[in-house]
């Protein structure tokens, strides 16, 4: 590894973030969150960031979501230039390209599995059979078949972000965002989570980048980028992979 | 999408029932008032007009006071002053004198108290009013002062119960008269009183035995075929101002009124009690707006979350506005719409009691939906925009 953060080779370039800096606040409070990345993923890649707290791998991981806009430098994603686009062109970004899994899982409490799972397909004006269709398969790819009609609440902590994956996959994203997918979860639970996504990875061919502080659960991941200090420290290569 | 907004806010709002309701309570209220207003409104124009109709229509009523007020001295008519009309008006066809106090009327062991009016020759034509039992008094009758007497429906029935009175002898204070005719019902007058409580008697019998004046309290004169009410009322002014010498300077000492002037009055009445109370109902749709403005900035807040998960899966801001606009819309047409069944129910109910005409106006009502629909765009507007402007990141952090 010479430089930081090369893609493997043959493989199409999906996130190329360029000198990507992100600065909260300005004169003497201002706080640098990331200060000059350069990070490229490849098409069909499994990305982990890692880093203590406050090193700047969640609000990169922001960036690549088009959550956040970077202070400095040039973001491309899937060829087209994210840092030159509005709110709204952001917004359809991640409605047709990107999944989000969270820590929290962030299901809709008062919603069905089913219907939490079919959101983004309503905001992507998919017909209701076809929804309901592509919902009820995305539920039974992460193992939850019959369990369509249950609320979050009564479901458990891994169901719940098996939901969240699904609801994730099921616009066929080209990229999924992990933010600590496993941060709320026992062991067990942590590993089946892990195999899931690996096997998403694998199968789907969908590109992940994922946010985690826990080594175990980098291991799963084919790259491993250490940042410190809002800087990408070193890279490595993931255990299972290598 | 649209849809999909709509289903959306209906199922948030019927999460929390109660508290939709006492949002929308402010609109209810309002809708609730203004529509029950204008259909009473109605009602009581449609039961005005067919009142109207019934007094009679291009009558004048001619009365010798300027006005209903304390003023100067009124210089009262004569049985002359009718004759006097008669005869010089072209647009008059009939001018009757007449003249009207109330007494208590005795037949066996029943009594009333009733309004005695004196007639002179061609009082019940000029007011187009039929005898339907017995007959009219003769104008020998009427000049001679005979002691006859006409009885309106109302004191027929006080009176006689079924039994016809035709041909009985009742008292009228110290005066014995036969009764020869009974009139056929008019109903209320526009102003409310019931015109049917009343007994006629010759004007000259009712000078000489009752009054004890000649006085002619009011001329009810017939507006001739082929003139309208207007040129009627021009010729009759400018006669009697002549004929009571006033003068260029002075205004009228008698006072002339129309039909149609009393209809005009009670219009412009029942139009301005609608726009005052339309403007309590306005101020309490705006109190209303501001209620749905408060509960939809708490329900912001209280779903920031939900919003911050929205906004990540790929909603835009214009798509988070949307939903809570459609949400703040839902609550007040659903509270214009519950206004509308109440006021509905209500106007029903109280046309019935009033004996009013139920009379619905889709106008109105269409105006209400309308009209609510544009509180919760209003209204609805500032929380909608605060929700469309949440920061995904820190939406999605808030517990």
């Amino acid at each position: 590894m010479s430089n930081a953060a090369q893609p493997r080779t043959g493989a199409l370039p999906l996130v190329v973030l360029e000198g990507i800096s992100r600065v909260y606040g300005s004169g003497d409070a201002a706080v640098t969150a990331l200060a000059g990345i350069d990070l490229t993923v490849a098409s069909g890649e499994f990305v982990a960031l890692m880093g203590p707290s406050g090193s700047g791998k969640s609000t990169c991981m922001n960036v690549i979501g088009c959550l956040d806009t970077p202070t400095a430098g040039r973001y491309t994603l899937a060829g087209l230039e994210v840092t030159a686009l509005d709110a709204d062109a952001r917004a359809l970004l991640r409605r047709y390209v990107i999944g989000f899994v969270f820590q929290g899982f962030h299901l809709l409490p008062r919603l069905t599995a089913l219907e939490n799972v079919e959101l983004p397909l309503l905001y992507q004006g998919v017909k209701a059979a076809e929804r309901r269709a592509r919902a009820q398969a995305a539920l039974a790819q992460v193992g939850l078949s019959g369990r369509e009609g249950h609320r979050p609440s009564e479901l458990s902590g891994g169901q719940q972000q098996r939901v969240a994956i699904a609801r994730a996959i099921v616009t066929r994203p080209q990229l999924l965002l992990a933010d600590e997918p496993t941060g709320n979860l026992d062991s067990a639970r942590s590993h089946e989570i892990m195999q899931l996504l690996a096997a998403l990875n694998a199968t789907l061919g969908v590109t992940i980048v994922m946010v985690t502080h826990e080594p175990e659960m980098a291991e799963y991941a084919g790259r491993i980028v250490h940042f410190r200090d809002g800087r990408i420290e070193r890279e490595e290569r993931g255990g299972l992979c290598g | 999408m649209w849809m999909i907004a709509w289903r959306e806010a209906v199922r948030a709002l019927s999460r929390n029932p109660l508290r939709s309701f006492l949002t929308v309570l402010g609109v209810v209220i309002g809708v609730a008032a203004v529509i029950a207003l204008v259909t009473l409104g109605r009602g009581a124009t449609a039961a005005v007009q067919q009142q109207i109709a019934a007094m009679g229509s291009n009558v004048l009523f001619i009365s010798p006071s300027r006005g209903f007020g304390p003023g100067s001295a009124t210089v009262p008519f004569s049985v002359e002053d009718a004759r006097f009309l008669e005869r010089e008006a072209a647009t008059i066809a009939i001018a009757a004198p007449a003249a009207a106090t109330n007494r208590t009327v005795i037949a066996g062991n029943q009594s009333t108290t009733t309004q005695i009016v004196g007639i002179g020759e061609g009082y019940l034509a000029a007011r187009q009013w039929p005898v339907i039992e017995g007959r009219e008094p003769t104008p020998g009758e009427l000049r001679s002062g005979a002691a006859v007497c006409l009885f309106g429906q109302t004191v027929a029935t006080a009176l006689f119960g079924d039994r016809s009175p035709i041909g009985e002898r009742v008292r009228l204070d110290k005066l014995t008269c036969t009764v020869i005719g009974v009139l056929a019902a008019k109903g209320q007058s526009a102003f409310g009183s019931d015109q049917d409580d009343v007994v006629m008697v010759p004007l000259r019998l009712y000078h000489r035995r009752i009054a004890g004046n000649t006085q002619v309290r009011f001329i009810i004169a017939a507006v001739a075929p082929g003139y309208t009410s207007r040129e009627a009322i021009a010729e009759v002014q400018q006669l009697l101002r002549e004929r009571r010498r006033v003068a260029p300077n002075e205004s009228d000492n008698f006072r002339i009124t129309d039909s149609r002037e009393i209809e005009r009055t009670f219009t412009a009445t029942t139009r301005m009690l609608t726009a005052l109370l339309s403007a309590v109902a306005a101020i309490s749709l705006v109190v209303g707006g501001i209620g749905i403005m408060n509960i939809m900035l708490v329900s912001v807040t209280e779903r920031t979350r939900e919003i911050g998960i929205r906004l990540a899966i790929g909603a835009r801001a214009v798509d988070v506005m949307t939903q809570f606009l459609v949400e703040a819309v839902v609550l007040s047409l659903a509270g214009g719409a519950i206004g509308i069944v109440l006021a509905l129910g209500a106007s029903y109910l109280a046309a019935q009691a009033l004996g009013f005409p139920f009379l619905v106006d889709l106008g109105v009502i269409a105006l209400a939906v309308l009209f609510s629909a544009a509180v919760g765009v209003v209204f609805g507007f500032l929380p909608a925009r605060r929700a469309a402007r949440l920061d995904p990141i820190v939406a999605l952090r808030q517990e």
